[in-house]
Parts: C-alpha cells; structure tokens; sequence
C-alpha cells in the first residue's frame, strides 16, 4: 500500500467572500509500511490534507493516489477506500455513542456488512491492539471509562475495520505523561503487528523525531519541507522562522551553536546529545 | 503584615470522596493534606491523572467542599455558607477547556459577565473589562465573537473574565492541555504576567516545563502530597518523579545523566537556557 499526493490544492468556499486556499500545490509520497510524521501549526492545512486521503473531501485540483487508484477518478467506490484508510480525528472519544465498549467498536465492522461471527473476531482483537482486556471492559458502558481509556475505544473502533492506512490526528491531545506515553507505545504496537501505514499528526516534535520514518512539514496550506526527522530538525532556522518548536534537545544543541558551541545539526536524540556534550566538555577548556 | 494575612489559603487535613449514587465511598481523592499558599506566590501543582489534583483545586474555591479536615481562604472556612462568594471572589478559577467557560457571543459581554453577577457599578465594570482585556492582551478583540477565536485567544478570554473580578489569586486548572504549542506559550505568558503584578497562582498542570516556571512546586500522588519545594529542588528527585510516571523536563534528565557521567553539574540546572549556559563555561 503506497501513498502519492500530486498537485493537490484545496479551496474552502471558492467564489464566496470567505473563500480560503487551504492548500497549495501539496505533492508527496508515502511508501508501504512507513510511519510518517505531518507537522505545522494550527491552520496550516494539516487536518485539510489528511481528510483527502480516505476521500471526506475532494481535491480542487490534483490528484491523490491510494494503492494505485486515483480517488478524482470516475466511478471510485469511496466505500472501498474508507475501508483501506481509516481515520482517526482529534479527541475521538466524544464520537462514541454506544451503550458498552464491545457495540461502540463492532459499529464499523458492523458496517462493512460482516457476519456475526467476524465481527466478534474483530472487536477482541481491537481490544486486544489497543490493550484494555476483554472481558474486564467489553459490556461496560464507554462513558464509565477514564480519558485515555475512552480514546482507545474510539481508536479500537477504527482498528477493527482494519485499515491498511491508519490516519492519527493528534492522537495524545489533552493525554497525562503516561496516558501518552501508553497510547503512543499501542499506536507503534499496532503499527508494527499490523504492517499499515501510519500517518501521524501532531503538535509534539519530540514524538515526531523519535518514531516517524518520514516527516512532513505544512506552512500556509504548503507541503515546504519534507524528509527524514534528522534531515527535517536540521533546518532549524526554518521551522523557527514558521513558529514551530524544535524537539528539546534540539532545541539545546541549536542555542549553543548560536552561542558559538560547535554542534551538529538535525540531532534530536538524548544518547547522542549525552554523549555529544561529555565530548565537548572534556575536550573544552576547564572553567577555572 | 501578620503571619495570618501572608498565607491566603489554608488547608488542613483535607479529605475528599467522591461518592456513588447509593452513598457508598467511591473513592478517596485526597488523604489528609495540609500546605498553605503565601500570597503573591506561584505554585505549580503536578501529579498524573487521578492522582487527586484537580479535586484539591475544586475545594480551594468552595466547588467541592471537604470531607475531613478544612480549607480556609483569607480566613474564611470555605464551609461557611455566608461566606462562599468571599471565597470565589478571592479565589477565581480558569478550566482547562476554554469553549465550556465562555458564555456570551461577544468578547466584552463575556468578560463582563462576571463583575455584572458581583453587582459592580456598570461604569467600574466598563474599567474593569477594558482593563482584564488589556492583562491579556486582547483589547483589539473586544468587539469579536468568541467562537471565531483560537484556542489560546479564547483561554485568554476566559483568563480575563476571572482577572474581571479582581481575585488575588487565580487557579488555573491546566489550561494550556487543550492548546497547540503558540496557545500554550501565549497563555503561559498571561500567567507569569499576572504573577508579576501580583496575583497568587496555582497552576494546576501535566506539563514539567510549566512547573519549572514556578516558585514552588507540589507533585501529587495517590491523593497525597509527595514532593514539596522549588522546582530546583523538586526536580532533583528524578527518580521518584518517574517512578510516579511524571517524568522531568530534557535539561533535568541530560542534568542527572551528565552527573552519572562524573560531570560536576549544579542544581539549579533545571531548564534549557542554564544547561546551555553551563556548557558554554567549557567555551
């Protein structure tokens, strides 16, 4: 399953005085079994561009294409689609509706047509992905649940349709440290059981840097910059410049190379910042 | 000034459950704590979810009333009925998710809407918002509907129509958790504002860098007060502050590994900007 975005532009209300470009000429391509990282600040067309991708909206212009087929074309069953790409929107769990865990998650599948039987198969291995046991939580009613519970229900409710592209819009937002810890461990958990592609959008360039293969930078509904996280941090100046953060230790290593310390550029890990900074002092000077 | 008028708030062997509908102790939320808050003070109150934080701040302001123990503010018992809007009035409080605060479709109607129920003279109230608007950097907005705001301007909102009321101390109940990283900084500005010109704050938060703002900082576990200090001080129990799965701020991490390391590090390297001007000692 690959991913190529050519071309794409959107325009919100075209012709209507609040017409908008909410993206520009966007091209890109994802490749099977990548995790790949969307970063850019609020408005930036982050959530505009992953919306083409299962087909919630419609190019201008451009084309998106998904395991080989163009979804502009004519006659594309978007009900096939959403099948292969699914899509997991920002605090998914004021989406759940259902009177128990088990009925929230089965609603997908349900959905696909599935007999009974599958259905059953699905939901316990989606509990099982995103790690709440069966049996404790299956018939319990969603709304009971603690925070990060309930957005791994919404999540489990798109796993089971068992998506080959899985689409994450800011997954930990308004998470405690360790229920983003925990959710982001199920998301590369899942990731790597279930081979899919993932896109992850997010706010926190620490996650980025650490688990993307691939990172894509929006700016003013423009793809600018795109490439691994270590090639991506490198350009410093730039994201700056877009009023993105760095990752912390980036962040670090650039502030002392703007005070004349030598650092390499684009270095995001705390090992090798550990070790790049004990170099440094014991080569440098002593202070007395 | 006596010892009785620096401390604002008092709190003394508080315990809190939550109940079931049945009556029955759900839960104990908060297991006999007792600190006090100095006025003109900032502390930063940290602890995972659950660990009964946000409960504490509901009893600060009379929200939640305590089960055991007692919280006094400016010397009123928050238990005392005649006092409750003494105590609210003293105590203001921001929450975590600003479209749930604002409930006027116009900026200035919104920030008024506080004073207005406090009975305040409608020209003081005129002064009152022009000048909470200003606190927060939101004067060109007066005229605006809220809904066509960003997160971090509407948190600013919500920020001035509790500073509209003129409380001495401010608990901010994390406000900054459902903001991108512009809303976030733009919001923590506001805060280390009205600290300066001499508001209390408690900031109720998940963020460590946050706390690292703070003069003092208070982690919460299991209902319980775990850790009590600067945030100097606080944050050399790295240990402990994983093993509560709060984590610490990267400097404070590369700080103990570096001293693992044999490296003679000092402190009060608790933040990026004195880490980075410890290691440039070796320039």
């Amino acid at each position: 399953m690959s991913i190529q975005v050519k071309n794409l532009t959107h325009i919100y209300s075209p012709g209507l005085p609040y017409e908008s470009v909410a993206l520009d000429d966007v091209s890109f391509n994802i490749e099977d079994g990548q995790f790949v990282g969307v970063i850019g600040h609020t408005g930036s067309g982050k959530s505009t561009m992953i919306q083409h991708l299962n087909g919630l909206l419609k190019p201008t212009e451009g084309s998106i294409i998904v395991d080989g087929i163009d979804l502009t074309g004519e006659g594309v069953s978007m009900i096939d689609i959403r099948k292969r790409v699914g899509l997991v929107f920002q605090y998914p769990e004021y989406q759940l509706f259902e009177e128990t865990v088990a009925k929230d998650i089965a609603f997908g599948p349900k959905n696909l047509g599935l007999d009974e039987e599958e259905i059953n198969r699905r939901v316990r291995e989606a509990m099982d992905l995103v790690r709440l046991d069966y049996d404790k939580f299956a018939e319990k009613s969603p709304f009971d649940l603690s925070g990060g519970q309930k957005r791994r229900v919404a999540i489990a409710g798109v796993i089971a349709m068992k998506p080959e592209v899985l689409i994450l819009d800011e997954p930990t937002a308004g998470l405690d440290p360790k229920a983003h810890r925990d959710v982001l461990e199920m998301i590369v958990d899942i990731h790597r059981r279930e081979k899919n592609v993932t896109v992850f959008v997010s706010h926190n360039m620490n996650d980025v840097a650490r688990l993307c293969d691939k990172v894509l930078v929006m700016n003013g509904g423009k793809c600018v910059l795109q490439g691994t996280p270590k090639e991506v941090f490198a350009e410093a100046d730039m994201l700056r410049s877009m009023g993105l953060d760095l990752p912390d230790v980036t962040q670090m290593l650039y502030e002392l190379k703007q005070k004349g310390v030598e650092m390499p550029d684009g270095v995001f890990d705390i090992d090798e910042a550990e070790k790049l900074i004990l170099d440094y002092i014991r080569g440098g000077k002593s202070v007395d | 000034m006596s010892g009785e008028t620096e401390k604002l708030i008092r709190i003394e062997g508080l315990i809190f459950s939550y109940h079931h509908e049945d009556g029955t102790v759900a839960d104990t939320v908060i297991d006999n704590v007792s600190f006090d808050i100095e006025k003109g003070s900032f502390t930063a109150i940290i602890g995972k979810n659950g660990s009964g934080k946000s409960t504490l701040a509901k009893n600060i302001n009379a929200l939640l009333l305590p089960a055991g123990g007692a919280v006094y503010v400016k010397g009123y018992d928050t238990k005392d009925p005649e006092h409750i809007w003494d105590v609210r009035q003293t105590a203001g409080m921001v929450f975590q998710n600003p479209d749930n605060q604002i409930v006027s479709s116009i900026v200035e109607d919104d920030v008024a809407f506080g004073p207005e129920n406090l009975g305040v003279d409608p020209a003081i109230i005129r002064q009152r918002v022009d000048n909470a608007l200003e606190a927060v950097n939101m004067g060109k907005f007066r005229n605006k509907a809220p809904h066509m705001l960003s997160g971090g301007q509407k948190q600013r909102i919500a920020i001035a129509g509790v500073v509209a009321m003129k409380p001495e101390c401010i608990i901010f109940d994390e406000p900054t958790a459902m903001l991108d990283p512009k809303g976030r900084r733009e919001v923590m500005e506001i805060i280390k504002e009205l600290h300066e010109e001499g508001i209390t704050v408690i900031l109720i938060t998940h963020f460590m860098e946050e706390a690292a703002m703070a003069d003092r900082v208070i982690i919460m576990d299991s209902g319980q007060v775990k850790l009590d200090g600067t945030p100097q001080e606080v944050f050399s129990h790295g240990k402990e502050l994983k093993e509560m799965s709060l984590g610490v701020p990267m400097a404070v991490e590369l700080a103990m590994r570096l001293r693992d390391d044999g490296i003679d590090v000092p402190a009060d390297v608790i933040d990026t900007e004195k880490m980075v001007e410890f290691i440039c000692q070796y320039r």
